[in-house]
């Protein structure tokens, strides 16, 4: 017999009370890791934002449109290097239920400002050469099984052709590959030129500008100049760095950063309570073996390891199961929503903060039991009996 | 080299109970020789308990000296304390005291876990102190499938496994039946006789008391010796 088998036989002599505690855990760190997961899938947009790109808006909502000719007056102004637009297509494969995020851009200054997407110099020229070509994230390509020279339809749920169809037809010219694994490659993008000319209703209007400056130290300059430019017209603007308009996007769902604080945090409040309770209960109720433990030898520094172990092993063990059903839970939501909210991954800092706060929690739930365990008086424990 | 196993020097006890003083032991001598069996006995609030508590160092004594083997052992610390329990002593209660969840291997292994002994070797010590105590068959098996004899033999397997000089024995016989008592007291007999340990026990029935090589009356602190044999 080892010291992890005494702990583990501890643990299980009362098989539905540890069962019971253990799922208040797996439930906490379910919660924890699906939540973090989420909010980490919805900043991962800031956090590989480019400090020296800038997103323009309509200044009512980022849905509404723009002049295509405030492009070309936003280059004129003092500090930006490249000017892109874009514009949201609304798209989805063959059913409604298969999401792509597919974006009408004009190529060449959208793949500059975006060197995090690398497209091989062939399948670049080739895309930059054909308006009907489509280039493909890799993470369309791998959920989709695209290929270079496939030939797709792509739908829309808010466009309609000239002739009245919803579809376009696109030759896949070529697959973006992400810089870093972190870049969210769950998109397409296709000419804005061809889509112009095609659709039937937009006119000469873009979705959103995307501007690099020349240095991140002019961002608040641009901005204000830019905003501005179009000041007191049809189409006001507004300008933000590309991180916060990110964060503020995220956003739009909630301010997830203080859900994921007020919904773990009153989790592990509730948990700490229950798993407290239940160990001070524990000890109470092993006061007089714990008493024969110390007479036949144990010190009350090895009574404290045990009692403390215990606690930090119903931690791990309820803990380490909710991280996984977490990590599977995620992969589910992540296909369910089909690349909506960007790659949703469970990170490594999110692991690290579960090991964290399992450890904490054991920690916390044990110390207490455990130093009134190191306390028992022997005489008077085992005067009781 | 003495033969007196354990010492006790002008010992006095007192514990303070509410606002009242309790004088358990006042200028209390004893000397236990080695491979002694000692029956004490005497009426309830003697201090039986207390002076075995004193004995087996889980108890300090107000004032006074404690002797183990010729080394004073009333002046160690906790931890030294408990080192000195786990190598020195074993203890037998009267409700075994065995931990539920645990087999009776397991249980016997327990003061085996506080040394450097390895497992193979841990196992074949719980299997030679089982089958001295004639229950090695029942290794397996858990307290509350056994007698309370067979547990009280499971008890003095642990109480003898780490091979301690001396056994401490509280009433180990007060909760069993006539016949697994006389095992009991029996065996405890052989371990003082073939193995040479030193058993002290504390008892209530003078029955049992004859299984000791002498008897030690305890009242009101103070403690009269009387050779049964005579």
């Amino acid at each position: 017999m080892t010291y992890l088998q005494l702990i583990q036989k501890n643990l299980l002599r009362r098989k539905l009370r540890t069962a019971l505690t253990m799922t208040a855990i797996f439930v906490a760190f379910v919660i924890f890791g699906v939540l973090s997961t989420l909010q980490a899938a919805l900043n991962a947009g800031a956090d590989t934002a480019g400090a020296d790109r800038l997103i323009v808006t309509n200044k009512i909502n980022f849905t509404l449109p723009m002049p295509i000719a405030y492009v070309t007056r936003t280059r004129s102004v003092d500090g930006v290097k490249t000017v892109a637009h874009a514009s949201w297509f609304g798209g989805y494969y063959q059913e409604t239920k298969n999401f792509l995020v597919a974006l009408a851009v004009d190529p060449e200054p959208y793949l500059d400002i975006y060197p995090e997407y690398i497209v091989p110099p062939a399948q670049r020229q080739a895309f930059l050469g054909d308006r009907g070509s489509l280039l493909v994230g890799r993470a369309v390509a791998d959920k989709f099984g695209f290929k270079v020279g496939d030939r797709i339809p792509v739908r829309s749920s808010i466009w309609r052709q000239r002739n009245g169809a919803d579809s376009w037809d696109f030759t896949i010219a070529g697959i973006i590959t992400p810089s870093e694994k972190r870049v969210d490659t769950n998109f397409v993008i296709f000419h804005y030129d061809y889509f112009k000319e095609t659709r039937s209703f937009g006119g000469d209007t873009v979705g959103w500008m995307i501007v690099k400056t020349t240095s991140p130290k002019v961002n608040e300059r641009v901005m204000r100049t830019i905003d501005g430019l179009f000041a007191n017209s049809p189409f006001e603007t507004e300008s933000k760095t590309e991180a916060a308009f990110n964060k503020a996007f995220a956003e739009q769902l909630g301010d997830i950063g203080f859900i994921v604080t007020a919904v773990v945090g009153s989790a592990f409040v509730t948990i700490l309570l229950i798993v407290g309770n239940t160990m001070m209960l524990t000890v109470r109720e092993r006061t007089g073996e714990i008493a024969v433990l110390k007479t036949i030898g144990f010190t009350a520094e090895r009574i404290f390891g045990l009692v403390l172990a215990e606690s930090m092993l119903l931690s791990i063990a309820g803990g380490g199961l909710g991280v996984l059903a977490a990590w599977m839970l995620t992969v589910a939501i992540g296909e369910s929503l089909g690349g909506f909210i960007g790659p949703l991954a469970f990170t490594l800092p999110t692991f690290v903060a579960s090991l964290v706060l399992m450890t904490l929690l054991g920690v916390l739930t044990g110390a207490l039991p455990a130093w009134r365990a190191m306390r028992i008086d022997v005489i008077t424990a085992l005067g009781r009996k | 080299m003495s033969d007196a196993l354990i010492v006790l020097k002008n010992i006095a006890k007192r514990y303070t109970r509410g606002k009242q003083d309790v004088r358990i032991f006042d200028h209390l001598d004893m000397t236990i020789p080695k491979q002694d069996f000692v029956a004490i006995m005497g009426p309830s609030g003697s201090g039986k308990t207390t002076l075995l508590n004193l004995l087996g160092g889980i108890d300090k004594p107000t004032e006074g000296e404690i002797d183990f083997d010729g080394k004073r052992i009333d002046n160690l610390s906790e931890s030294r304390l408990a080192a000195f329990r786990a190598a020195s002593i074993g203890f037998v209660f009267q409700f075994y005291n065995l931990m539920p969840m645990l087999t009776a291997a397991q249980n016997v292994e327990l003061p085996l876990l506080l040394t450097k002994i390895g497992p193979k070797a841990r196992r074949e010590r719980v299997m030679t102190a089982l089958a001295i105590v004639n229950i090695a068959d029942r290794a397996r098996h858990k307290p509350s499938e056994l007698s309370g004899g067979q547990q009280q033999r499971v008890a003095i397997a642990r109480a003898i496994v780490s091979d301690p000089k001396m056994l401490l024995c509280d009433e180990p016989t007060g909760d069993l039946d006539r016949e697994s008592a006389v095992e009991i007291l029996t065996m405890l007999q052989t371990l003082n006789r073939e193995l040479g340990k030193t058993v002290i026990m504390v008892t209530h029935d003078p029955e049992a008391a004859r299984f000791a090589k002498r008897t030690l009356h305890l009242d009101k602190g103070r403690f009269i010796e009387k050779d049964l044999s005579a």
